[in-house]
């Protein structure tokens, strides 16, 4: 199943490089992508996984740019 | 973003400031500089803290930090404070950049409709489309978006599809047409029967792919991406030899200055040039390409399609219009329109294009009382009694079973022999129109460099060789059925050299297998249909052919773009480090070679947005 999220105040391309490939590495993940210019992530995951891996990822997010804010787009 | 305007125009006046004090009066001038750099790099010293305890050591604000906090502690205060308000500015110019294309983006975006006017018992209520079901009642007023996909019922009007289609003439349309989400309804009132709910209409698939096309990444992000991982390590462990070992080893060779060399080293190590300009680029070009009535699934197709050498067409539906006309009528010895009504009679039970072609074009209404004994000959043609007479119409094998001699010359298209009562009446030729611009497809092809353009097409020796012919194709096959294409492609696939790319046009209809196997498979007149846009890599939304050439030159200029971006880039940085490793270029170069190159990068990516004279 795909999830998307809007990332606000998404600041540097280079972070949302480093997002993606960390999230992508998280368990259950088949594949996620984090786009700088329409500031949103896309994360593809096993449905029964899901649940675990958005505040996963969405830690991951915080960790690299404390300020972005994660929304359910 | 005029908060940091703001800020950094109070930390210049005190930078000034500092400048005018005398410089005796030590104390006083270090706190001005130092005034000024925690107004202009305070969030930066505080973000890189926060970074580093979250884990997050090299980062932008790091590397900014440490390079000016250490210009301070070895003397530099004036360069310290201006590294970090050159940084800002550089930071302000790049985040207008980046805010100015994210606008493009959007407006690209900006055909959803943000409402709906729906029929609910007898009131006219203006919901949210996404709430809208199929069969509710729509109203679409002039100047409004069509909301969600459907069946006009009542009104006439002119809906402009430009935001779809890049076309500029306007459609008209009556009760009984489909109407598309996300074109504009220009004069009359329209009433219309929802046929797909708002996920599934045209606007919302559209949208999805253009927005979702940049996650399919093309080789050149991919390898900037990776270029990156390993860069800015590197850059910082050599910024760390360079402070230690020079002074150590050789004689007169102080601290301060190779530790000024160093900083400069992790100011440029920031990869955030390379990273964002290169995705923008592709972003850019694709958001160009929808522009002009083309969508692309994915930056690899874009940057594939730069590289195409051969291109394929399919001929029915393609390059012609996949509608069969009646091109000529040569009676005997019987009038032209009396051997049209017996084609058109005798005809008249069977579903076949070329049965239906003459009905059409036979203009009046069949007089079922006036036929019988009907009987299809499939492959042949049909015989039936018309009238009281024994008609019969089909190729020339049927006419040879028959005993009866007709014309045997060659003619483009297919032709349609009769006889009445057992003697000859002539033929009827029908064939497929050639689309309009299929010759200029061609041309532009040729002028983008296409080393090979090919035709397929299960139609007979003739009609494909004229076909081509006419258009300049170079090479045609004909009477090949749809697995001898497959075969076909993969004897193409061969002829060209490692590195091109075949491209594949169809409609996407008949032809899924083929599209699959080709390098990028193309399907024209994709404007609501949702095979075609399936089944394709690239979608061309109109019916025009012509559109490729556009294809291809927009993914030129991207990947044009997208190469100027990496070699610039990469090529200013590592100068840089070179020029600031043997003590030529100072910090405020590093900063140029930083945020600098960023903001002109994002500048020249910019440009794969316009496709205007493409």
């Amino acid at each position: 199943m795909k999830k998307t999220f809007k990332l606000e105040n998404l600041g540097c391309a280079n972070c949302a490089a480093k997002m993606e490939n960390a999230i992508c590495k998280l368990e259950g993940v088949s594949n996620a992508t984090v786009n700088f210019m329409t500031t949103k992530m896309v994360i593809e995951a096993d449905e029964d996984k899901m649940e675990q891996i958005i505040p996963e990822a969405e830690k991951i997010v915080k960790k690299i740019e404390p300020y972005v804010v994660v929304k359910k787009a | 973003m005029k908060k940091h305007l703001i800020r950094i125009i109070i930390s210049s006046l005190i930078y000034a400031i500092a400048f005018l004090v005398p410089s005796d009066i030590l104390w006083l001038h270090l706190a001005l500089f130092l005034i000024s750099y925690i107004i202009i790099g305070g969030d930066v010293i505080a973000r890189a803290l926060a970074n580093i305890k979250n884990g997050n050591v090299f980062d932008e604000n790091f590397l900014m930090g440490i390079a000016t906090i250490g210009a301070f502690l070895v003397g530099e205060f004036e360069e310290g404070v201006a590294v970090m308000l050159f940084y800002q500015v550089g930071e302000l110019f790049q985040d207008y950049a980046v805010r100015q294309s994210r606008k493009s983006i959007a407006d690209l975006m900006d055909i959803r409709p943000d409402y709906a006017n729906v029929k609910r018992e007898n009131e006219l209520v203006r919901v949210d489309p996404e709430d809208v079901k199929i069969g509710d009642i729509m109203v679409i007023k002039p100047g409004e978006k069509v909301p969600l996909d459907g069946i006009v019922i009542e009104g006439n009007s002119m809906l402009n599809t430009s935001a779809l289609t890049g076309e500029s003439v306007p459609r008209d349309i009556e009760p009984g047409n489909d109407i598309l989400s996300g074109c504009i309804n220009m004069n009359g009132l329209i009433t219309a029967r929802v046929t797909k709910e708002f996920e599934e209409s045209t606007v919302s698939k559209i949208l999805d792919l253009v927005e979702n096309a940049s996650n399919k990444k093309s080789n050149s992000e991919k390898f900037i991406t990776k270029f990156a991982r390993y860069y800015t390590p590197t850059v910082v462990i050599i910024a760390v030899i360079l402070a230690i070992l020079p002074p150590i080893l050789f004689k007169g060779e102080t601290f301060s200055d190779w530790a000024y060399r160093a900083l400069s080293f992790l100011v440029v190590s920031c990869p955030c040039a390379l990273v964002i300009s290169i995705p923008l680029s592709f972003f850019g070009g694709i958001g160009g390409a929808s522009r002009k009535g083309i969508l692309v699934k994915g930056s690899n197709y874009l940057e594939a399609l730069a590289k195409t050498e051969i291109v394929v067409f399919d001929k029915t539906g393609t390059l012609t219009q996949g509608v069969f006309n009646v091109q000529e009528i040569k009676p005997e010895n019987i009038s032209k329109d009396l051997l049209l009504e017996y084609a058109a009679y005798v005809e008249s039970f069977s579903t076949h294009p070329i049965s239906l072609s003459l009905k059409r074009s036979y203009h009046k209404e069949i007089d079922n009382r006036r036929i019988s004994e009907v009987m299809e000959i499939p492959g042949h043609g049909v015989t039936a009694i018309v009238d009281g007479k024994k008609v019969i119409a089909g190729n020339s094998k049927l006419m040879e079973q028959e005993g009866i001699s007709c014309y045997q010359g060659e003619v483009i298209g297919t032709i349609v022999h009769v006889a009445v009562d057992h003697v000859y009446a002539g033929y009827i030729v029908i064939a497929d129109e050639i689309k309009i611009d299929a010759a200029k497809a061609i041309l532009n092809l040729k002028s983008s460099h296409i080393k090979e353009t090919v035709m397929l097409t299960g139609d007979n020796r003739i009609t494909a060789k004229k076909v081509a012919d006419i258009l300049g194709i170079s090479k045609a096959y004909w009477e090949l059925l749809p697995t001898d294409k497959v075969e076909k492609l993969e004897e193409l696939l061969k002829q060209k050299t490692e590195k091109g790319k075949l491209v594949f046009v169809g409609d996407g209809l008949n032809d899924a297998p083929v599209l699959a196997r080709a390098d990028i498979g193309i399907a024209m007149g994709g404007l609501g249909s949702d095979a075609a846009i399936e089944a394709a890599d690239i979608v061309i939304m109109t019916d025009e052919p012509s559109k490729i050439a556009t294809a291809i030159k927009i993914s030129q200029k991207t990947l044009r773009i997208a190469n100027q971006n990496a070699i610039f880039a990469i090529g200013i940085k590592i100068g840089v480090l070179i020029l600031s490793a043997a003590g030529y270029a100072s910090m405020w170069a590093a900063v140029f070679a930083d945020v600098g190159v960023t903001f002109i990068a994002i500048l020249n990516a910019f440009r794969a947005l316009n496709v205007k004279n493409l």
